[in-house]
């Protein structure tokens, strides 16, 4: 456990009087408060440090004690012995081809080790930005590779005790967010229980790009096939297909295979097409053999 | 039709400790909508979320309702192009 500088946090000297610290926390709160920096983890992380540092700093008492021991820190241990584990449940997820879940919630209140071990878990005042209403926000990324996002999945969730059965359509997209409702934190005073906001994170694990429901790859051919035509059999996202390549096909040239791309997102059985484009392979290291042919070859095209 | 879940205003302003004006003033600048029955206001449960963000916005960090329309415009770009950037990405 690391110790924290507060006086550092708020941008404020040692002695700064009640007044500057507030002034200093308004600040900056304007700068970072979660509504105002959407998506923005960074922000929501400093937001928090700024939140436990005015806590302390703004409250007499605990000032005077964090003046007192704050320097020591590292030699008291009973302090160290006080170290509570952070009560957060997460996820247990029922895993499918490596699918992996993180965690966290949307709470503003969550202190460091340091701030516990120091004014212990009540050791907080009651501030608005506690449930007083409707619950928080929950949001959770679930990891999964775009050969799992191919194909539609049944997944149970267990989120704070309950289990919840989603589905998984074929053909989410990286970055598509989910939101089910309901399954957040608990509301307070009748209001109503936040949602789960779930973002699904993939990683292209195959030879594949990705352009919405299309499909683009690159394949070499032989410089032979490319000038006599002949066959090349690729790789697609289900399984091997043959490929006819024409006589004469230039470097470059695309072919677009229609039906081959990735599932539509909720439209069960149609796909986007698979582009695949040619690389063609110009022979180096000749034999004196071949190069003698290719000599031949260029004076009867002149 | 579907049956939406309404939320008196009253408890809403009980709870969050807030004056009732503040709810009317955001309704008239079209930022939320509430739901009139019989004399008493509702608040629709899907604008609570961005009822409380407002409330957080005016009463932690002291902006006022103009302030708030204009947060709340560029929040609305921002995330547009959060979604744009998102969309760019994923074609790379």
């Amino acid at each position: 456990m690391d110790f924290v500088d507060y006086y550092k946090t708020l941008g404020v000297a040692k002695n700064a009087s009640a007044d500057d610290i507030k002034k200093a926390y308004r600040k900056l709160a304007r700068k970072l408060h979660p509504d105002l920096n959407p998506n923005d983890k960074d922000a929501h992380k400093k937001f928090q440090q700024i939140n436990e540092a005015n806590e302390v700093l703004s409250d007499p008492e605990k000032r005077k004690k964090y003046d007192q021991y704050g320097e020591n820190w590292k030699h008291a241990d009973q302090y160290e012995k006080a170290k509570q584990q952070q009560g957060r449940q997460g996820f247990g997820s029922g895993g499918f081809g490596g699918g992996e879940y993180t965690y966290s919630s949307e709470d503003d209140s969550a202190f460091s080790d340091f701030f516990e071990s120091l004014f212990g878990g009540s050791g907080r005042t009651g501030r608005r930005s506690n449930t007083k209403f409707r619950g928080q926000d929950y949001s959770a990324e679930l990891h999964l590779s775009l050969s799992d996002a191919y194909k539609t999945h049944k997944q149970t969730l267990t989120i704070n005790g309950k289990n919840v059965r989603i589905t998984i359509p074929a053909g989410v997209e990286n970055g598509q967010v989910i939101r089910l409702k309901g399954y957040g934190s608990l509301g307070a005073n009748g209001g109503p229980s936040g949602d789960l906001l779930i973002t699904f994170v993939i990683n292209n694990n195959t030879s594949f790009r990705r352009d919405g429901n299309d499909l683009h790859k690159t394949e070499d051919i032989d410089l032979y096939t490319a000038v006599l035509g002949g066959e090349k059999t690729i790789d697609t996202m289900d399984g091997k297909i043959k490929l006819k390549v024409n006589a004469g096909t230039q470097n470059g040239t695309k072919v677009r295979l229609k039906g081959k791309g990735f599932p539509l997102y909720k439209k069960e059985g149609e796909h986007g097409d698979l582009y695949v484009t040619w690389n063609i392979k110009v022979p180096t290291h000749l034999t004196e053999k071949q190069k003698e042919l290719f000599t031949e070859l260029s004076k009867l095209s002149t | 039709m579907e049956q939406e879940e309404l939320i008196p205003a009253e408890d809403f302003c009980i709870h969050h400790n807030i004056e009732y004006s503040f709810i009317s003033s955001l309704e008239n600048s079209g930022l939320i909508s509430v739901t009139s029955v019989q004399s008493s206001t509702y608040i629709p449960v899907d604008e609570v979320h961005k009822l409380e963000k407002f409330v957080r916005l005016h009463y932690d960090l002291d902006i006022n309702i103009e302030g708030i329309e204009t947060i709340n415009y560029l929040l609305e770009r921002i995330e547009e192009m959060q979604r744009e950037i998102l969309n760019l990405r994923n074609k790379l």
